[in-house]
């Protein structure tokens, strides 16, 4: 049978940019504002979220994965508002996501979690044993499918929370220190994996690695203290890195100081 | 299906034919993948060497479903169990199923003393709830809570295998006392609904501890120590128990929306 291209599938995106934050504020806890005034706007992509520790990255992931709730400011995700309760369902429909702290059940097969997770998603019945599949094949985990998650080393983990994030097609992919615990061939398999997702979708990348994203990112956001501090190619932020600053690579010495340079001007 | 291929455009597609745009190509493509005849039609146009690699694919495609590892096999228990369950509830479920056996075997003993069965039923499902809600307790919290079906949908599933597993041992021993059900079934739910209700604003664990509490130190500590069955669950207060479990669980499904985030 030829597949059936529904109107839904061919109709056209009716927002600029996937993302989109004006005067973003998220709180951390109860009182403190780890994202605190930030503007962003994010297409089509892979983009790297850079920031050192309590920048205030892993807020901004949970709220661009819609878990928390924006405290002030706008917050547009693939031209829905997210911080109106109304219209979540059929966004996070259209959202993956891994956070940082990855929980899963012990008992729970890679195929079976992944399927489960799709579940959650919504997706329809028919479709859900294939996109499982084709999920735990991406990451590599195909011989180790029907496994127990308590018996994956770490970075199989990953990668079964990589096959999570992605078995939907989502079109925003969020993905909070998907690199820690991968070894340095499979790294290298993930940012071919990545480019191929940011061909179609828009994806966030939270590390702390400056390599990953000057390999396998198509955009750079450097953030400080809730902040934007600095958003353009990675190229640029190799061609910061001449100037000096501290750090073994061009990008580390671009990426400390921009940062620099950020904290002396304030 | 109309019309069938003409031969000229078949022959030209067999050949591989240049002069073919890719438009008919398509159109040549779409009706032969639903149309046997004509596939028919092509296979004996096909040259010999085709047909032999054709048949060379066959025998490799048989040969990897033999040797090649089977179908996953499905399931459909396991996967509702996945569904339903709420796993890191089991060891509470037992606590609470202790403390109803021990409440029974003493109501059983002392009958003149105030029922510890009834005091203990609107209490009963909040450990429960507590634990499924919880962000220290589900691993998987984070990655649930943005789901789609996280909300109105997740909040019946878990609080229905909660109320499921704790209702009946309260029925079991309801009944071997010979109690009215509705003295300790109106006010389970009450707790139940109130506890998600306010569980939507500042969590459900926190709600769950201040309810129960409550309930502890205003109704249950009074009447050990005074050894008087309250007024609040004797049978006359039952009316006023209905309205409450109904307007409650009223408001709790119209405020489902607040389940949908992540507890703070």
């Amino acid at each position: 049978m030829v597949r059936m291209v529904t109107a839904t599938e061919l109709r056209p995106d009716t927002y600029a940019w996937p993302v989109e934050a004006e005067r973003l504020e998220v709180k951390a806890g109860r009182r403190h504002l780890a994202v605190n005034g930030l503007d962003l706007r994010l297409g089509t992509g892979v983009h790297g979220l850079l920031g050192p520790n309590g920048a205030g990255k892993t807020t901004l992931m949970r709220a661009l994965s819609t878990v928390h709730r924006p405290s002030g400011g706008r917050l547009t995700l693939l031209g829905t508002d997210a911080t109106e309760s109304r219209s979540l369902r059929p966004l996070r429909r259209r959202l993956g996501y891994l956070p940082q702290h990855f929980g899963f059940y012990p008992r729970f097969t890679v195929r079976e979690y992944v399927e489960y997770m799709a579940w959650l998603r919504e997706m329809p019945k028919a479709a859900i044993p294939g996109a499982v599949q084709r999920a735990v094949e991406r990451v590599g985990l195909t011989d180790r499918a029907d496994s127990r998650l308590k018996s994956l080393s770490g970075g199989m983990l990953r990668r079964a929370g990589i096959a999570q994030a992605i078995v939907n097609d989502p079109a925003l992919l969020l993905l909070d220190e998907p690199t820690v615990g991968l070894d340095p061939e499979q790294r290298v398999d993930f940012r071919t994996l990545l480019r191929e997702l940011g061909a179609e979708s828009c994806v966030v990348v939270s590390t702390h690695l400056v390599e990953d994203v000057v390999a396998a990112c198509s955009n750079v956001v450097l953030m400080d203290q809730g902040k934007l501090v600095w958003q353009g190619l990675p190229a640029d932020l190799t061609r910061f890195g001449e100037q000096g600053g501290t750090g073994d690579s061009a990008a580390e010495r671009g990426y400390t100081t921009l940062l620099a340079s950020h904290r002396s001007a304030k | 299906m109309t019309t069938h291929i003409p031969s000229p455009a078949l022959e030209s597609y067999v050949a591989a034919d240049p002069g073919l745009d890719d438009a008919a190509v398509w159109a040549v493509e779409v009706h032969l993948e639903n149309c046997a005849e004509c596939r028919a039609r092509m296979a004996e146009m096909a040259a010999p060497p085709l047909l032999a690699l054709l048949d060379d694919v066959q025998v490799a495609i048989d040969r990897g479903v033999r040797s090649g590892p089977g179908p996953v096999r499905r399931h459909p228990w396991r996967r509702m169990v996945h569904r339903w369950a709420v796993w890191s509830v089991v060891p509470w479920i037992v606590t609470v199923l202790s403390a109803v056996l021990a409440a029974f075997l003493l109501d059983r003993q002392f009958p003149e003393r105030p029922s510890l069965v009834l005091l203990l039923a609107p209490v009963a499902p909040l450990a429960g709830l507590a634990v499924a809600w919880s962000r220290r307790s589900d691993p998987a919290w984070e990655i649930t809570a943005g789901t789609s079906r996280a909300g109105l949908e997740m909040l019946f599933r878990r609080t229905v295998v909660v109320l499921a597993t704790v209702l009946p041992p309260l029925a079991l021993a309801g009944w071997r006392l010979g109690m009215n059900p509705a003295l300790w079934l109106l006010p389970a739910l009450t707790f139940t609904a109130a506890t998600l209700l306010l569980g939507g604003r500042i969590g459900v664990d926190r709600a769950a501890a201040v309810l129960g509490s409550a309930w502890v130190l205003v109704i249950v500590v009074p009447a050990i120590t005074s050894a008087d069955l309250p007024v609040v669950i004797r049978s006359e207060s039952l009316p006023v128990w209905a309205l409450a479990a109904v307007i409650g669980t009223v408001l709790t499904l119209l405020r489902a929306g607040d389940h949908q985030r992540a507890p703070r």
